[in-house]
């Protein structure tokens, strides 16, 4: 199945979120070889940042939760990965965040030069107290990173959203009408925290982490059939997917691809292709093409 | 009792500390533990950080990680003493591919030596065992192993004064076959060791070290090259080593920025 999508051809519907193996061109490349269409370079920030101290990362079973906290070389220090990039064969997104207006659109105005297929910008980060989240919880901070990075970049603009935002269909709506070309929905659901007992501590070092992964899967087929129903730009759709089902449940919600992140951790490299491949059993059973089911659930409901 | 998985992770105290020598430490925790040699826990000192360690015994009842004290990390972890409370997540990562019945060579440097302590235990008695160390206080377990051991240090105080590849070749040189080379420490000894297995035409298995953060392959902190170190490895074997062109050359800081292995090492011993 190819996939047309703001003007590229993607060999499938599947995404690879962004923070879930983007560190280098070489893990890119091999995600997208292992089945992933279209693959999400780590978010890129103003400056070198190391994010947090371990635990970031913690398996509760039904899902996760981190705080890793956005580390990143800084867009100034990254030659070598950009070098590696621009010879790729494969489709790329790029994800940037800030702490202004201004830094978005500093980073996002030398990445495009890097010239990735498409820009992702991260206004809903919810591990560190000064970037993402801050952005994306309200409209008109949304549609002003959205237009600012919108004038300066020469690729079409994605933008991320939280589920934590009062009203994202509303948050949509002004990223559309500033001119995002797509909605990638969602970033991670909370923040959490997770008590060790026998400690009495939180066990994550920042305390609270976002949630990923099978239990904010209800959250995110909700956010996107939101979305859906707000804009007329296509969707992202992702949030605990982690097999076909899952993929063709989130795609009636209204979304065009389809995002993986924690599956990685349950099915490794190939869930890609292993949930491709469900949900093109699953269309043929049902004698169903994928166009037919994108929005699916709001002409029956 | 709990059981471990590598989902969440369970509190435990240490049972008993046993002082190797005077940077390094062994902390035995009375927990059964699903492993296999080379795997590696994520250990947790609340407050403090949580960092990967490599299993350095295992038995039924009991497992124990060693510490050599190098950074902030590693010096509040050594002063762990009995009755202390550390989370614990894993075991993680693939382990090396035990093969009982060839004639192999176990090629340790420094604190190298811990992951390949229970290899050791698996492997036939005609094993090989090349530990090389500063110095003689340094050589991890010396009584442990009831094997051929070939010692060497930086000082000449046990041992050929020199290198342990040093070693290695000579064995090789004065007629000695080996089916496969294991081997752990400092990456470049490690490049050198897989050199001269290439040279010799010997199957070479190598454990690395990257900075981690989840420990099961979704955060791609610790890639090298198109690997992810905590789950396609931490144990490569030489058709994996021979296009792994981040072997020996270059790894990720914390930031993700990529740098060359020299300047990755001094950053990861402060």
């Amino acid at each position: 199945m190819t996939i047309q999508f703001l003007g590229k051809s993607l060999k499938n519907p599947m995404v690879l979120a962004s923070g879930v193996l983007g560190n280098s061109h070489d893990i890119l490349e091999r995600v997208h070889k292992k089945g992933c269409g279209l693959v999400t370079m780590k978010s890129i920030g103003p400056e070198p940042r190391d994010g947090h101290k371990n635990p970031t990362v913690i398996d509760l079973g039904c899902g996760m939760i981190n705080a890793v906290g956005l580390p990143t070389p800084g867009y100034l220090n990254m030659e070598n990965e950009w070098n590696d990039l621009e010879k790729r064969d494969f489709p790329l997104i790029a994800s940037v965040y800030g702490g202004s207006v201004r830094e978005y659109q500093m980073v996002a105005e030398f990445v495009s030069s890097k010239k990735p297929d498409f820009i992702e910008i991260n206004i809903s980060c919810p591990n560190s107290e000064k970037h993402g989240m801050i952005f994306g919880v309200n409209p008109q901070s949304s549609h002003d990173v959205v237009s600012a990075v919108k004038n300066v970049i020469k690729v079409p603009l994605i933008a991320k959203l939280s589920p934590q935002a009062l009203d994202i269909g509303e948050i949509a709506m002004a990223c559309e009408d500033a001119g995002a070309d797509a909605i990638c929905a969602i970033n991670t659901v909370g923040p959490g925290m997770v008590i060790d007992i026998e400690s009495q501590m939180p066990v994550l070092a920042f305390k609270k982490g976002g949630l990923s992964g099978p239990m904010i899967k209800p959250v995110a087929v909700r956010c996107v059939f939101d979305i859906y129903k707000a804009v007329k730009i296509p969707i992202i759709g992702l949030g605990g997917i982690t097999n076909g089902k899952d993929a063709i449940e989130i795609i009636m919600a209204g979304a065009s691809l389809v995002g993986i992140g924690s599956a990685v951790k349950y099915g490794g490299i190939n869930v890609f292709q292993k949930v491709t491949d469900q949900m093109d059993i699953w269309l043929r059973d049902h004698d169903l093409s994928y166009e037919d089911i994108i929005g699916a659930a709001h002409r029956k409901g | 009792m709990n059981t471990i998985t590598d989902q969440k992770h369970i509190m435990l105290r240490v049972e008993k500390k046993v002082i190797e020598n005077q940077t390094h430490a062994t902390l035995f925790f009375a927990q059964e533990l699903s492993f296999k040699p080379g795997q590696f826990i994520m250990v947790w000192i609340p407050g403090v950080d949580e960092k990967p360690y490599t299993i350095s015994f295992h038995s039924k009842e009991r497992f124990s990680i060693t510490i050599e004290a190098k950074g902030i990390f590693s010096k509040h972890a050594i002063a762990l003493g009995k009755g202390d409370l550390v989370g614990i997540r894993g075991p993680f990562g693939n382990g090396f591919d035990v093969k009982p019945d060839e004639q192999v060579a176990v090629v340790a440097g420094g604190c190298g030596m811990a992951p390949l302590a229970p290899l050791v235990e698996k492997l036939n008695e005609n094993t090989t065992l090349i530990h090389g160390a500063r110095t003689k206080d340094h050589i991890l377990y010396p009584d442990r192993f009831n094997i051929q051991k070939l010692f060497c240090t930086d000082d000449g105080s046990l041992g050929k004064k020199g290198f342990v590849t040093q070693v290695l070749e000579q064995q090789i040189a004065s007629g000695k076959h080996f089916d496969r080379v294991y081997t752990c420490g400092p990456e470049i000894m490690m490049y050198h060791v897989f050199k001269i297995c290439e040279t010799n035409n010997i199957s070479c298995q190598v454990s690395l070290e990257r900075y981690m953060r989840c420990g099961f392959g979704v955060c791609g902190a610790c890639v090298c090259g198109s690997r992810v170190v905590c789950k396609d490895g931490p144990v490569f074997g030489s058709t994996a080593l021979r296009e792994m062109k981040d072997f020996n050359t270059k790894a990720l800081l914390k930031s993700g920025k990529e740098v060359d292995l020299s300047q990755y090492f001094s950053w990861r011993c402060k």
